[in-house]
């Protein structure tokens, strides 16, 4: 069948420049380039990941969108209409990859932060010291002291298993399957320099990645793919994954092609089999059930680490957290419907879920206003972009940002969104080893590092200029912000009040 | 040498402990009495040490269990050997729901029946395969998302009744699931199911089985091995093969 869609973007190359070196056509992972004595594009194959015109050496290629206009209607957009198109032609469920790139309103791109000025003076954060470290886990309600046998006061309270992080970042869950072994490589050792944490997704823990394993968060999930009591074992902490903010109350669906001899035997399954990661886990239809599995964990981990529940944000997303904290929980991910995927229907990334900032400040309200808010951390993701989305996000209620699509980012994603086609051609989202291979570890490591170096100086320079010397003394904080052009509703959902208030 | 605790009255976590302990210190048999519902026994134990418990089991019975074997002397919860990696476990009771999600190894053998949502997600892997036999019926959602293993319904004991409930193997794309008995109602069978009767080429999966359990529970291994079996295969290991568009 003849597709009615034309290409999506052109793919110029000046000849006069060009050297012919094929350099572009090797790199093109989607097959868009051929050498037929000079390079020849085909167009609708273009994808508009840049990797040809970044390695070209001679500057000779240019990706334009394709001018081509069709006719303009504000109702029947060209997206609407070339989905039509791409429907009547396959019969099929749109993919999309990435987080939700539809113009929502961003919350945090209406909130401003506070600084100092005269009265209470800012602080230098060249000069003072400045407290990033935050731990994830549960807090107790108080603390009490005793005298040790020395004499000397000793806390009385037993304090529930911490994963300590250096700044409050971490790395959001991406699976082996999802992306290369190399990109979770230099995910895991960038964790491991930065002391903050990686996440495996459900898809295992490769053997490689063992040595890392104290910066590790192993994910449990519905397929319950690789989790064995040797996994168990590995991991800072245990992750049950209930839902995802690209694709809340959706399953995940790794299709035989893309398993291969290294990720069957990480996720424990034979090779070339679907894996299908139900909609819901089975073993769990209520908090109760929750709480059970909450609580084999425990058992199975020996209550040595924090065992945390991973939710889309949803509309009752309040109560399900309160209900999460009640269920045992030791830290909660929230993941707001900006939050990536390796692919989801794009009908579902597109239109479901809340965006991060309002649930974050709805669960953090819940759970102060229940008097629960110490017993479990909330880690917040979901399209967080830069440091002064992880300073708002902190001062909303957050006690870590996770960031996942910034991470690829960092190690050279595009936002092509071509995720679940496996051709990745930056060597991220890919399991074909000649993809692969172009993703040195090392590199894409050096590159994590120096991003979450980057944002946790800005955040020290936050600090610094709303006067404060540790990142939780602005937790919660709801007061160091304001707010422009939103409507009352909204700043009372925010707990955040008008600017010039 | 035995190590006896009795359960009466303890916390699981109680309990738990002390049976971890008991194993750290070298013990490989220990009989649990008086036991009333605590959750968790047998959870991520991986020693190859034998349990014998007296009383029900509560819930998640074996999860992320790694090679014990355990034998319980009564009825099990739901959940029991969730995400089971291996050993063996024998139930002379019948069990509740979600027995032997996301199994991936070992051997279940419960004597009565099975609640819903039974072997749900079973997985195979290399030398791994994962076995459940029920002596008794089970409920809806048997063998859904099943992706390896082996199922077994004998209905015994009440054979007026169906074997299974609806839903059979809906989404099952590997392993086989028997079920005694000539020919169970089509409206019990998932979509996703190929039912036909089990012939000679199955004895050498269904045979070890049928002894096995025979063995264990004191019947007539030949008097099983003659009766007729159904069995129920995927019909399409990508049963979700073409729903995108890519």
């Amino acid at each position: 069948m003849t597709s009615l869609v034309l290409p999506e973007f052109l793919h110029r190359v000046d000849h006069q420049r060009c050297r012919r070196c094929k350099r572009c056509v090797m790199s093109c992972g989607f097959g868009a380039l051929q050498f037929l004595e000079r390079v020849v594009a085909d167009h609708a194959k273009c994808v508009g990941c840049h990797r040809c015109a970044t390695f070209c050496p001679e500057g000779a290629i240019t990706i334009e969108r394709n001018p081509t206009a069709l006719r303009y209607n504000a109702h029947w957009s060209e997206e609407h209409r070339k989905a039509i198109w791409r429907q009547a032609e396959s019969g099929g469920m749109l993919l999309s990859a990435m987080g939700n790139d539809k113009p929502y309103p961003s919350y945090f791109d209406h909130l401003l932060l506070d600084a100092c000025q005269v009265t209470n003076p800012s602080i230098d954060p060249l000069r003072e010291p400045m407290e990033l470290r935050t731990y994830l886990g549960s807090k107790p309600e108080r603390l009490e002291f005793g005298a040790g046998p020395d004499g000397k006061p000793r806390l009385t309270v037993e304090l529930a298993p911490q994963v300590q992080l250096e700044t409050p970042l971490v790395f959001s869950a991406m699976s082996f399957g999802s992306i290369s072994l190399n990109a979770q490589k230099a995910l895991a050792m960038a964790a491991e320099k930065c002391g903050i944490t990686m996440n495996t997704g459900e898809g295992g823990l490769h053997k490689d990645l063992y040595p890392y394993s104290r910066h590790v968060v192993i994910q449990v999930a519905s397929g319950r793919f690789g989790v064995s009591p040797e996994y168990l074992q590995q991991g800072a902490a245990v992750e049950i994954k209930i839902g995802q903010g690209a694709k809340p109350g959706i399953g995940g669906h790794l299709p035989g092609e893309k398993v291969p001899h290294e990720i069957s035997e990480t996720r424990m399954v034979p090779v070339g089999t679907d894996c299908l990661s139900p909609a819901p886990h089975h073993d769990i239809y209520s908090i109760e059930d929750l709480a059970q599995l909450i609580g084999a964990l425990k058992e199975a981990t020996r209550y040595e680490k924090p065992v945390g529940v991973k939710i889309a944000a949803v509309h009752n997303v309040a109560a399900i957290a309160s209900g999460i904290v009640r269920a045992g929980a030791d830290f909660i991910f929230l993941d707001g419907f900006r939050g990536g995927t390796g692919a989801a229907p794009t009908v579902i990334r597109d239109h479901v879920g809340l965006p991060i900032e309002l649930a974050v400040a709805a669960v953090d309200d819940r759970l102060r206003r229940e008097g629960i808010r110490n017993r479990a951390s909330l880690v917040v993701a979901g399209g967080i972009r830069s440091s002064a989305d992880v300073a708002k996000a902190v001062a909303l209620g957050a006690d870590v940002c996770a960031i996942g699509t910034a991470a690829l980012v960092a190690m050279g994603c595009h936002l092509c969104q071509k995720c679940y086609t496996g051709n990745c051609s930056w060597g991220i989202a890919t399991q074909r080893s000649e993809l692969v291979r172009r993703l040195e570890p090392d590199v894409a490591a050096e590159r994590l590092v120096n991003l979450v170096r980057a944002w946790s100086l800005e955040l020290k320079e936050i600090l610094g200029a709303l006067g404060l010397n540790a990142i939780e003394s602005l937790r919660g904080s709801r007061e160091r912000l304001r707010a422009v052009g939103l409507d009352q509703t909204t700043l009372d959902i925010l707990g955040v009040k008008p600017a010039g208030r | 040498m035995t190590t006896e605790i009795c359960a009466q009255q303890m916390d699981y976590r109680e309990l738990n402990a002390k049976v971890r302990a008991a194993v750290a210190g070298g013990e490989r048999e220990l009989v649990l009495s008086q036991v009333n519902g605590q959750r968790y026994l047998g959870v991520g134990l991986t020693q190859p040490v034998k349990l014998s418990i007296h009383g029900v089991a509560g819930n998640d019975l074996a999860a992320f269990m790694d090679g014990p074997t355990l034998e319980i002397w009564g009825n099990a919860q739901d959940g029991v050997g969730n995400t089971m990696n291996s050993g063996r476990v024998v139930i002379h009771g019948s069990a509740g729901d979600v027995l032997g999600y996301g199994m991936r190894g070992g051997r279940i053998l419960v004597r009565g029946d099975v609640g819903y949502r039974v072997g749900i997600h079973m997985k195979s892997f290399k030398r791994q395969v994962p076995t459940i036999v029920v002596g008794g019926s089970a409920g809806d959602f048997l063998g859904e998302y099943m992706a390896g293993g082996v199922l077994v319904v004998l209905n015994l004991w009440k054979e007026e009744k169906e074997p299974v409930g609806r839903w059979t193997g809906t989404g099952m794309h590997g392993g086989a699931i028997y079920l005694r008995g000539g020919s169970v109602s089509p409206d019990r069978l998932g979509r996703e199911v190929l039912a036909a009767p089990a012939g000679e080429e199955d004895q050498p999966v269904l045979f070890p089985l049928l002894d096995d359990f025979a063995t264990t529970f004191g019947l007539e291994a030949e008097e099983l091995r003659r009766q007729p079996f159904q069995r129920l295969t995927p019909t399409s290991h990508r049963p979700y093969g073409n729903l995108y568009a890519y």
